[in-house]
């Protein structure tokens, strides 16, 4: 992390062109030990994707959705989030992309496993949602859900308190561009910069040019999601997602930012989409979108950090892992019936009118 | 003695001094004006939210999750659809999350007819509001009632939606709220903002006390044996006054039900005035196509087919795309005193 800072007070002598504001250059490096750790979460993150696609083609599971391609961003963010419960700690409004950030802020990836297999076991959702769909309240990682773009109101909400607590912990919302044509966008830019009452979110936006089968270009005027902010006079930025040290420096620069000012800030990361929107368009790899991963490897290699064999190997590790992870969540047991109404009132206080 | 936004009013103060309320908000909900209906002035915790339904909601929510305790409210109810997926969210959230994260939250909206508020302020979100599993709801038709059931409400780890008749606000109760003074006088002048400018204007408050009204819970307001009625809302006080009517005029008791929560429900009081009875009408202001009242209806034809001597009746409101401003028009798509008496006999005189 002192490189990181070193780096950063060097920054103002290069630019890189996907930036606006303060410059920051992804030639600067970390600390060693820290883009091994990134390296390796975004491996483990891509490995697991992988696997969940291997297992929704296989009839383990009836549905995917995930982040390959999300990794260079989701990792980063996960790493430099407050972590914690209660308003003095970050808030996570995710979307259904997460797996990086919630790799990266600890969590185990049979979790991951047992939610898209809807197994008992499943500890976010009980086996009753989708892949990707995390909760995690020990992280105040609250659950993400299948409508696009509520988080950013939901978001307004957490902000609200970590105000009024001079907390210093940040609401983080992710979440993609096509959700961005949603009222609660808007809604969020808004309420984020009410004047003199400004609110400490971190609203960034994860352009993958794609929403489902939708490109970006057909809908959107915009030339970048992050210039809606500038109306708000907010600090907007926009980064190449798909580099995970521009990403890294670029996001602890805006947390510390919010941390010390309380206003909010909007970022928006181009990203890839590897496998398409998710199982429903096939999840098939697709050729000709830049994979970070592979692009990171390369620099890692060509920095002497990494070598071929040693990709390889962490590669490997993470893909025994997983697939005996795997292995053992598929013979953990499912959901019961009689589980149905569990949980529709706080302390199983009786929902069914049959019981009235 | 309180009307129904004085007695919202004086139930904010007490959660927020006692209840660990700390926030009450919605468009003009804060000063100057303290709520449309004014049934938020003077609270210290309410603010103004910019005219944005959907982070209203969204807001409540994420005050929720954070575990603040929030009331937030929508104008009108007519106003409330554009949130409906965010409702649906707040309502399945601990579900979905298999017990992880609550969503203890009010959102308060005025409901119904009899303002003349024409198109956008005059209907009903009852069976809208019923079909949101993972709420309760409630509905007072008196301000002691109102009074205890916020409180309630407040304090429900579940999300609570709490339906104001707007034709009540303004109505007196005949049951003092602990701790108000008697004297309508003296209590205007001690919470009711003054005209013109009220810069400088503090309210100097009652000792208002706890006093909470169970969700769930039904109240008889008229006792009966002739035929039950169920209702709730403004339309109780229409009951209540044919009832009295009918007693007077025909010798015919009614019993007349209060549900005060529509979900969950007093089935307890329903069976056991429906038993005794043996013929029963539904009534509310809600549009009748799908109406709430028709899933009571179903289940006392369901469980209780063999104690009626009659049809169950469903009285309700007309299934048009709005309630016309003219008085005419408004009087002739709601239930009248005199559509509740003609349901009333009809059923009283059918021969099985």
């Amino acid at each position: 992390m002192a490189t990181a800072k070193k780096s950063k007070a060097k920054a103002s002598s290069k630019k890189t062109k996907s930036q606006s504001g303060p410059t920051i250059s992804s030639k600067l490096k970390l600390d060693k030990k820290l883009l091994l750790k990134i390296y390796d979460l975004m491996a483990q993150s891509r490995v697991l994707e992988e696997r969940m696609i291997q297992v929704y083609r296989k009839g383990g599971a009836y549905f995917w959705i995930g982040a390959p391609g999300e990794e260079a961003f989701g990792v980063p963010l996960g790493l430099l989030g407050r972590k914690g419960q209660g308003p003095q700690y970050d808030y996570w409004h995710l979307h259904y992309r997460g797996t990086p950030s919630l790799l990266a802020l600890g969590m185990d990836p049979a979790d991951a496993l047992r939610l898209i297999m809807n197994k008992a076991t499943d500890t976010c959702t009980g086996g009753r949602n989708f892949s990707n769909h995390y909760c995690y309240p020990q992280w105040n990682v609250v659950p993400v859900t299948s409508p696009i773009e509520v988080q950013y109101s939901t978001a307004i909400g957490t902000g609200i308190s970590q105000r009024r607590h001079k907390s210093k912990g940040i609401s983080i919302i992710t979440g993609g561009d096509a959700g961005s044509a949603e009222g609660d966008f808007a809604s969020c830019l808004i309420w984020a910069t009410r004047p003199g009452f400004e609110l400490p979110l971190y609203i960034t936006v994860q352009n993958n040019r794609w929403g489902i089968s939708t490109d970006y270009a057909s809908q959107h005027a915009e030339k970048s999601v992050a210039d809606r902010g500038k109306a708000f006079n907010m600090r907007t930025r926009t980064y190449n997602g798909n580099d995970p040290i521009e990403t890294y420096l670029g996001i602890q620069d805006d947390m510390e930012y919010i941390r010390k000012t309380g206003r909010p800030v909007l970022a928006e990361f181009r990203v890839s989409r590897l496998y398409g929107h998710s199982s429903a368009s096939g999840a098939n790899r697709i050729e000709g979108e830049e994979c970070c991963l592979e692009t990171f490897e390369k620099k890692l290699r060509d920095q002497k950090v990494l070598t071929a064999a040693k990709v390889k190997q962490i590669r490997a590790d993470h893909f025994e892992s997983i697939k005996t992870l795997a292995e053992q969540v598929s013979q953990e047991a499912d959901p019961t019936a009689d589980t149905l109404w569990d949980h529709t009132y706080v302390n199983s206080e009786n929902a069914d009118w049959r019981l009235f | 003695m309180a009307n129904m936004a004085q007695s919202i009013r004086m139930a904010l103060h007490f959660a927020e001094n006692n209840l660990g309320l700390t926030d009450v908000f919605g468009q003009d909900v804060g000063a100057p004006m303290g709520g449309v209906f004014t049934a938020t002035q003077g609270v210290k915790c309410a603010w103004n939210s910019p005219l944005d339904e959907r982070g209203i909601v969204g807001a409540a929510m994420g005050l929720a999750l954070a575990g603040d305790r929030c009331v937030a409210e929508i104008q009108f109810c007519d106003y409330i659809f554009n949130t409906i997926d965010l409702l649906k969210m707040a309502g399945n959230t601990l579900w979905v999350s298999h017990g992880n994260y609550s969503m203890p939250l009010t959102l308060m909206t005025p409901v119904g007819a009899g303002i003349r508020g024409s198109i956008y302020h005059s209907h009903s979100f009852d069976a809208w509001a019923t079909r949101l599993p993972g709420w309760k709801v409630v509905m007072p038709s008196t301000p002691l009632d109102a009074y205890g059931l916020l409180l309630a409400a407040i304090q429900d780890p579940n999300p609570v939606l709490f339906l104001k008749p707007k034709a009540l606000l303004r109505v007196r109760g005949e049951e003092l709220i602990p701790g108000e003074p008697e004297s309508e006088k003296e209590l205007r002048s001690m919470i009711d903002a003054p005209l013109g400018d009220r810069s400088n204007w503090k309210p100097k408050w009652p000792q208002v006390e706890e006093y909470t009204v169970d969700i769930g819970k039904a109240k008889i307001t008229r006792a009966g044996d002739d035929i039950t009625l169920v209702t709730y809302g403004r339309h109780v006080l229409m009951a209540n006054q044919v009832a009295d009517q009918l007693k007077k005029e025909k010798s015919i008791s009614v019993e007349v039900i209060d549900l005060r929560s529509l979900y969950p429900y007093d089935w307890a009081c329903i069976k056991k005035s429906v038993e005794k009875t043996k013929r029963v009408v539904f009534l509310n202001e809600d549009t009748e196509v799908t109406n709430f009242a028709e899933h009571l209806c179903y289940r006392v034809t369901q469980e209780l087919f063999y104690h009626l001597l009659a049809r169950p009746k469903v009285l309700a409101g007309k299934n048009l795309p709005g309630i016309g401003l003219h008085a005419v028009l408004e009087e002739n798509t709601v239930p009248q005193p005199s559509d509740i008496q003609g349901a009333l006999l009809e059923v009283l005189n059918e021969i099985p």
